[in-house]
C-alpha cells in the first residue's frame, strides 16, 4: 500500500492539531516565520511532503547502528540505507547505566563527512535542544529514543516545529498514532534494544497490527462509532484514526528495531510487515560484523525469496552473533521500552 | 484488449508508491497494466516498461550486482526497453556518478544513459525541498526533492525536460530523457501521475 496517498490528508492535519494556528499567529506577531515551510524563490524546505517522503525511500533497507566513521563506512559498504550514530551501542548503554545521552557532535560530523549515505542520531525524549543541535549540523533523521535517558517523562517534542524528520518508537497502536500527532515521520517498534533478543518487538508488531486489522475492518464496515471510540481512548485525532483504518496500515513509514540480531530475525521482521528494520547493537557487537551486515541487508531486500534467505543465514555463524538476553530476566526497572508515554 | 508488463526494481526504495502512480496513470490513461517486482533475473521476462524508483542508490548498486542483474538491466535498456529512473534510478542509469562530499563513489551502476548526476547536491535532508516544475512536453508538476541528485551535464542524444531556478546552485536540470529512457532527480511517484503518464505513452510509442 502507498503511503502517498495519506500525504496530503496528513498536511490537513499539521495545521489542526492541537491548536497549532494559534500557536503559529503568536508566533508570526513576535516576528517568527512559522509553519515551515517558507519559500524561497519557489523552493520549499521542511514540508510534509518532503519530511514523510524521505521515509519512502529507505523501504526495504537497513539502518544500522554505529559509533564511528570505520563502522559507518562498513555499513555503507554493506548497503545499509542510513546508519545511526551512537555515543555506545544500546547493549553498552544497558551494561553501563548511569545518563546516557546524544552522541558527539564531531563524531556525527565526521560521520557525515566520510559516507554517501543518510546518517540519523538519537535525542533524548523531549530533549529539544539535542534536536535543534542535530538539526542545525545536518542531521537526515532524529530517533527521539527511549535507549537514551528521558529528559520529560510527560512530554515528547513537538516534532512539526522542525525541518529534519524524526523517528519515534512504539509498542502499540495508540502510542504510534501519538507520536504521529505530535509530527513523527517515521515510525518503529520499540522492542527492547540491546538485548539481541527480537521477542519484543515482534510483540509489539502483532498488537500494533493486530489493532490496524481491527480498524480496518470497522472502516469497511462503515462503524465510525468504532473508530470514535478509538481516538477518544487513544487521545488521539479521530481524523489521524479514519487514515489509518483506510489505509490498513500506518501512514507513515514502519520500521522494525529492537532486539534484531541475525538475517533471519530481520526477514521475520519484514514478513510481519515491516518497511524495514533498524539493527543496532546487533551488528557491531557479533563478531563477524562485515559479513553479517552484508547478510542482515540482503535477507531484508529478499525476505520474500526463501534461497536467498537461507543463503543470507549462511553467511553469518551462531558462534559469532552476539550474546541474548532473556527478557524475562530483566527486572521493570531495567525495560527501556517502558519510557515515554 | 492486450496489457503493458510493468516491472518496478524492487530491491530497496519506495516500490509501492511507483506501483501505485503507475497503476493510476494506467487507468487515467485507459491501458491494462500487469505490474512485476523485479528481484531476480527471471523476472525481467517479457518486461514493456521498467520502473527504478527511489531509494539508497548504493543500496540498490550492490544488491543488483550481486543478483547478476547489471548486465541484463543494461541490455535490455540499451536494446530499447522504456525505462523511468527517479532519483536513486537516475544516479543508477547515468553514466557519469559522483558525491558532492565524499567526490569519487565507485559504486555500481548501469552507466546506459549520456547524464552526469552529483548525487546530494542540493545538501542533505535539511535542504531538500518542494517546487513547481515546468516539464518539456507534460506541464507544470509539484515536485519533491529528497536528497536529490543534480544532472549537471547531458550530452548526445539526449534532452533536458525540465530545470528547477535554486537559490544557492542557479539552474539545474531535473528531468532528462534519452529516446526509451526517462530520468528525474525529483519523485513523481509522491505527487503525480503524469510523469507515469509519459512512460507509459513513450512505451506505446506515442511519445
Amino acid at each position: 500500500m502507498s503511503v502517498a496517498t495519506g500525504f496530503e490528508y496528513l498536511e490537513k492535519l499539521r495545521d489542526f492539531f492541537y491548536g497549532m494556528l494559534e500557536l503559529r499567529d503568536r508566533l508570526r506577531a513576535s516576528g517568527f516565520s512559522w509553519p515551515r515551510p517558507y519559500e524561497l524563490g519557489g523552493v520549499a524546505t521542511g514540508t510534509v511532503k518532503v519530511k514523510v517522503g524521505f521515509p519512502s525511500m529507505l523501504r526495504n533497507g537497513v539502518i544500522m547502528d554505529v559509533t564511528n566513521v570505520e563502522q559507518a563506512q562498513i555499513a555503507e559498504e554493506a548497503g545499509a540505507v542510513g546508519v545511526m550514530v551512537l555515543d555506545k551501542l544500546p547493549y553498552d548503554v544497558r551494561k553501563a547505566g548511569g545518563v546516557a545521552r546524544m552522541a558527539d557532535v564531531k563524531v556525527i560530523e565526521d560521520v557525515m563527512r566520510h559516507i554517501t549515505i543518510p546518517v540519523s542520531a538519537k535525542v533524548r525524549i523531549g530533549h529539544y535542544y539535542e534536536a535543534f543541535i542535530l538539526e542545525q549540523i545536518g542531521v537526515d533523521l532524529i530517533d527521539e529514543s527511549e535507549v537514551l535517558t528521558p529528559v520529560d517523562e510527560q512530554h515528547h517534542i513537538n516534532k512539526w516545529l522542525f525541518v529534519v524528520p524524526f523517528v519515534n518508537g512504539c509498542r502499540e497502536l495508540c502510542e504510534a498514532l501519538r507520536r504521529i500527532s505530535e509530527g513523527a515521520s517515521m515510525i518503529r517498534s520499540k522492542g527492547e534494544a540491546g538485548t539481541g533478543n527480537v521477542s519484543e518487538a515482534v510483540k509489539h508488531f502483532k498488537v500494533l497490527y493486530g489493532a490496524i486489522n481491527e480498524l480496518y475492518a470497522a472502516y469497511r464496515d462503515g462503524d465510525e462509532e468504532r473508530l470514535r471510540d478509538f481516538a477518544r481512548q487513544c487521545q488521539v485525532p479521530l481524523e489521524l484514526v479514519a487514515l489509518t483504518a483506510r489505509l490498513g496500515r500506518l501512514p507513515v513509514i514502519t520500521f522494525a528495531a529492537g532486539g534484531i540480531a541475525t538475517p533471519a530475525d530481520a526477514a521475520l521482521m519484514m514478513w510481519l510487515g515491516a518497511d524495514g528494520v533498524f539493527v543496532g547493537s546487533g551488528i557491531f557487537k557479533s563478531q563477524d560484523s562485515r559479513e553479517r551486515a552484508e547478510a542482515i541487508v540482503l535477507a531484508t531486500a529478499h525476505w520474500d525469496d526463501p534461497e536467498v534467505v537461507v543463503e543470507s543465514q549462511r553467511m553469518v555463524s551462531e558462534r559469532a552473533s552476539m550474546m541474548g538476553t532473556d527478557i524475562r530476566s530483566l527486572k521493570p526497572e531495567e525495560l527501556l521500552q517502558t519510557r515515554g508515554v | 484488449m492486450s496489457s503493458v508488463r510493468v516491472g518496478v526494481l524492487a530491491l530497496q526504495g519506495d516500490v509501492e508508491e511507483h506501483e501505485y502512480a503507475v497503476k493510476r496513470a494506467a487507468e487515467e490513461l485507459g491501458v491494462n497494466v500487469d505490474i512485476t517486482r523485479v528481484k531476480r533475473v527471471e523476472h525481467l521476462n517479457g518486461l514493456g516498461v521498467l520502473i527504478i524508483p527511489g531509494g539508497e542508490s548504493t543500496t540498490i548498486g550492490s544488491l543488483a550486482r550481486r543478483n547478476g542483474l547489471i548486465d541484463r538491466l543494461r541490455d535490455l535498456i540499451i536494446n530499447g526497453l522504456p525505462t523511468l529512473g527517479t532519483c536513486a534510478g537516475a544516479i543508477f542509469m547515468a553514466k557519469e556518478v559522483r558525491d558532492s562530499v565524499v567526490g569519487e563513489t565507485g559504486q555500481s551502476i548501469l552507466g546506459v544513459m549520456d547524464i552526469a548526476v552529483v548525487r546530494n547536491a542540493f545538501g542533505r535532508q535539511g535542504e531538500s525541498f518542494e517546487s513547481d516544475l515546468e516539464i518539456d512536453g507534460i506541464g507544470i508538476v509539484r515536485s519533491v526533492f529528497i536528497r536529490s541528485p543534480a544532472i549537471i551535464r547531458a550530452w548526445g542524444n539526449t534532452r533536458p525536460l525540465a530545470s528547477v531556478m535554486h537559490p544557492r546552485l542557479g539552474n539545474v536540470i531535473t528531468a532528462a530523457q534519452e529516446n526509451n529512457m526517462l530520468t528525474t532527480a525529483f519523485h513523481p511517484e509522491l505527487t503525480t501521475t503524469k510523469i507515469h503518464k509519459y512512460l507509459l505513452e513513450v512505451a506505446m510509442g506515442r511519445q
